[in-house]
């Protein structure tokens, strides 16, 4: 998916001027739009589906122009074939859910068509709700309609904006299994914004960090996310994303045993089936160092490392970067421990994290590709 | 009792039925498109016609029975002009009582439908574009539907005002039993001459039956739609 979005917009009475400039392309099947609010996501989202029309530019999609202000082209929202996820739903309250799920197939030309209605609601789980009114459904539940419906219109691409946001900790646990079910078995490029570095770091392959209508940072999700020194200095919540395979289940201690090359990782029981690939995200100031035996503490997960850079972040925090056999991991240390640790590039350390510090929201399944 | 009624009574309320259902069934669609126009448009003049459309809500019956007259009577300029070209008359025909009783209940019935339009939710009519529909489909499977429970109450506050209908009607097609009398002005005939009150009666409570089955008849519809949007 190549998608190319170059606009201006005035935006509100006082006519604040709003520029945002993006070119992204993504091999990934999900790629993250991620910044914080106003940072320009849904003005983005909205102008690619064709919501809303910039006063100046151009956006194509895959080589396709969807519109071009000095050309003259605005290619309607019905015509360019985008699905869109809400953040609030908007199902049609006056249609059965059945009904709001094939809404948009009569209008796609029969060639154009893929992905069945049985084996969409099978994949979001919705069996049961199709004979129902949306205005009997739990959030989670509009969300995977909805979800549904878009895919049901056979779109080019699949467009989330905070589809997440509306809902509470538990539903939102409840949902991303199903959204790394669409990842990994339908064949759509899926765009997903968030400002919820837990999604992001579980669902996408590629991050885009919009930063005041700029793309600040572009590639895969650790480049992105486990970034720089300034990421932490900002107070974002720094991280890296590591993947691991399920050793064992310990049922009676409500831990689950991670295998990874750099030593085992025991995280907060997860529901997988044992050998299954996971990715779990962890935050830089979740991480301690030890140099040489750290003596009897309680923390359980040991990875042995090396240093490879040193960044200094706003006082007191320095960003020490790792090599964890072959895995890059990020500790948020004080300018104080580096000096007394004696930290150089090339120190052998272990870093030390707490397993109670994994977010079980952020743990999910690796993104497996299925479709060749 | 019903037997009672005299073959003129029955013409009345026969009349009475025909003319509501038709000015209500004439004037919907126009109804529809005004309302989404105030609604929805921003066009110059669009005060005007809110205004226009809702004269005949302010202005006195009569007085808009004698503009009718003036306008769509045989040597005004709009029926002189209907009859030489199409050989249709209004004035003094059943016709003519449908055209007044359809202006007379057309603000009560744009109203409604215009409350209605205003509550809809526009993201959903984007939603609708993003899966593929245009600007028609949108409206007929997306807003159209929304706008029922206004389109009821505007059709039987419409039809409501229609059967009770008396000024603009008597002024413009008058009082010509089986021709252009109604209900309301047939019990006015009757409280004119000695010895009407008991027709007058009669029809009073025909009236009063018509009235309260139509409300029934709203208020179970109004809320079968509601169930049909809300519930499960």
């Amino acid at each position: 998916m190549s998608l190319r979005v170059h606009v201006e917009k005035k935006l509100g009475p006082a006519g604040a001027g709003f520029a945002l400039d993006a070119e992204f392309t993504s091999q990934g099947r999900i790629t993250a739009l991620f910044g914080r609010s106003g940072a320009g996501k849904s003005t983005l989202v909205d102008s690619i589906a064709g919501l809303l029309r910039p006063d100046r530019g151009a956006i194509s999609l895959d080589g396709v122009t969807l519109f071009d202000s000095a050309a003259g082209i605005d290619l309607p929202a019905h015509r360019r074939r985008i699905g869109y996820v809400f953040q609030e739903g908007r199902l049609f309250p006056h249609l059965s859910v059945r009904r709001n799920l094939l809404y948009g197939r009569r209008f796609t030309a029969k060639p154009d068509r893929w992905g069945q209605l049985d084996e969409i609601v099978a994949l979001l789980g919705i069996g049961a709700l199709l004979g129902r009114r949306p205005a009997g459904l739990s959030g989670g539940e509009k969300q995977r309609v909805a979800i549904g419906r878009a895919l049901l219109s056979s779109p080019r691409i699949l467009l989330m904006d905070e589809p997440l946001a509306a809902l509470d900790r538990e539903r939102k646990a409840d949902i991303l299994p199903y959204i790394e079910q669409l990842r990994d078995h339908m064949r759509v490029p899926i765009v997903y914004v968030s400002h919820a570095v837990d999604e992001v770091s579980r669902l996408a392959d590629t991050v885009v960090l919009l930063e005041d209508g700029k793309v600040a940072a572009l590639g895969p999700v650790n480049d992105v996310l486990g970034a720089s020194a300034e990421f932490i200095a900002e107070g974002a919540e720094a991280g890296i994303v590591v993947s691991a395979g399920i050793a064992r289940h310990d049922q009676a201690n409500g831990i689950t045993h991670l295998a990874h090359a750099a030593g085992d990782l025991s995280v907060p029981l997860v529901a997988l089936p044992i050998g299954e690939p996971v990715r779990l995200r962890i935050r830089a100031r979740d991480v301690a160092l030890a140099v040489g035996d750290p003596g009897r503490v309680s923390i359980r997960n040991r990875l042995a490392g090396t240093v490879v850079a040193i960044t200094e972040g706003s006082p007191p925090s320095v960003a020490v970067r790792l090599d964890i056999a072959g895995d890059p991991l990020i500790a948020s240390v004080t300018r104080d421990a580096v000096r007394d640790l004696d930290l150089k590039i090339g120190s052998t350390v272990t870093a030390l994290i707490k397993s109670a510090a994994f977010d079980p929201l952020s743990l999910g399944k690796e993104s497996v590709d299925s479709q060749g | 009792m019903l037997d009672a009624l005299t073959p003129a009574e029955w013409e009345a309320i026969r009349l009475s039925l025909r003319i509501a259902g038709f000015a209500v069934v004439a004037s919907l669609p126009l109804a529809i498109a005004i309302a989404f126009l105030l609604a929805r448009g921003r066009f110059p003049g669009r005060t005007l016609v809110d205004g226009l459309v809702h004269m005949p809500l302010v202005m006195p019956p009569v007085v808009t029975g004698y503009l009718l007259l003036l306008l769509f009577g045989r040597r005004g300029p709009i029926g002189e002009f209907l009859e030489e070209t199409f050989g249709i008359v209004l004035a003094f025909r059943w016709t003519g009582a449908a055209l007044a009783s359809a202006i007379m209940g057309f603000p009560l019935m744009v109203r409604a439908i215009r409350l209605s339009i205003e509550t809809i939710d526009g993201r959903l009519e984007a939603a609708a574009s993003t899966l593929g529909a245009n600007r028609i489909a949108v409206f007929t499977t997306i807003t159209l539907p929304l706008m029922l429970p206004g389109i009821l109450a505007g059709m039987v506050l419409s039809f409501a005002r229609a059967l009770g209908e008396f000024g603009a009607t008597i002024t413009f097609v008058g009082n010509i039993p089986g021709l252009t009398q109604t209900i309301p002005t047939a019990i006015y005939t009757y409280t004119q001459v000695p010895g009407g009150e008991i027709g007058a009666l009669r029809l009073t409570a025909i009236a009063l039956v018509m009235a309260l089955a139509a409300l029934i008849a709203s208020d179970a519809l109004a809320r079968r739609v509601s169930r049909r949007m809300l519930g499960q």
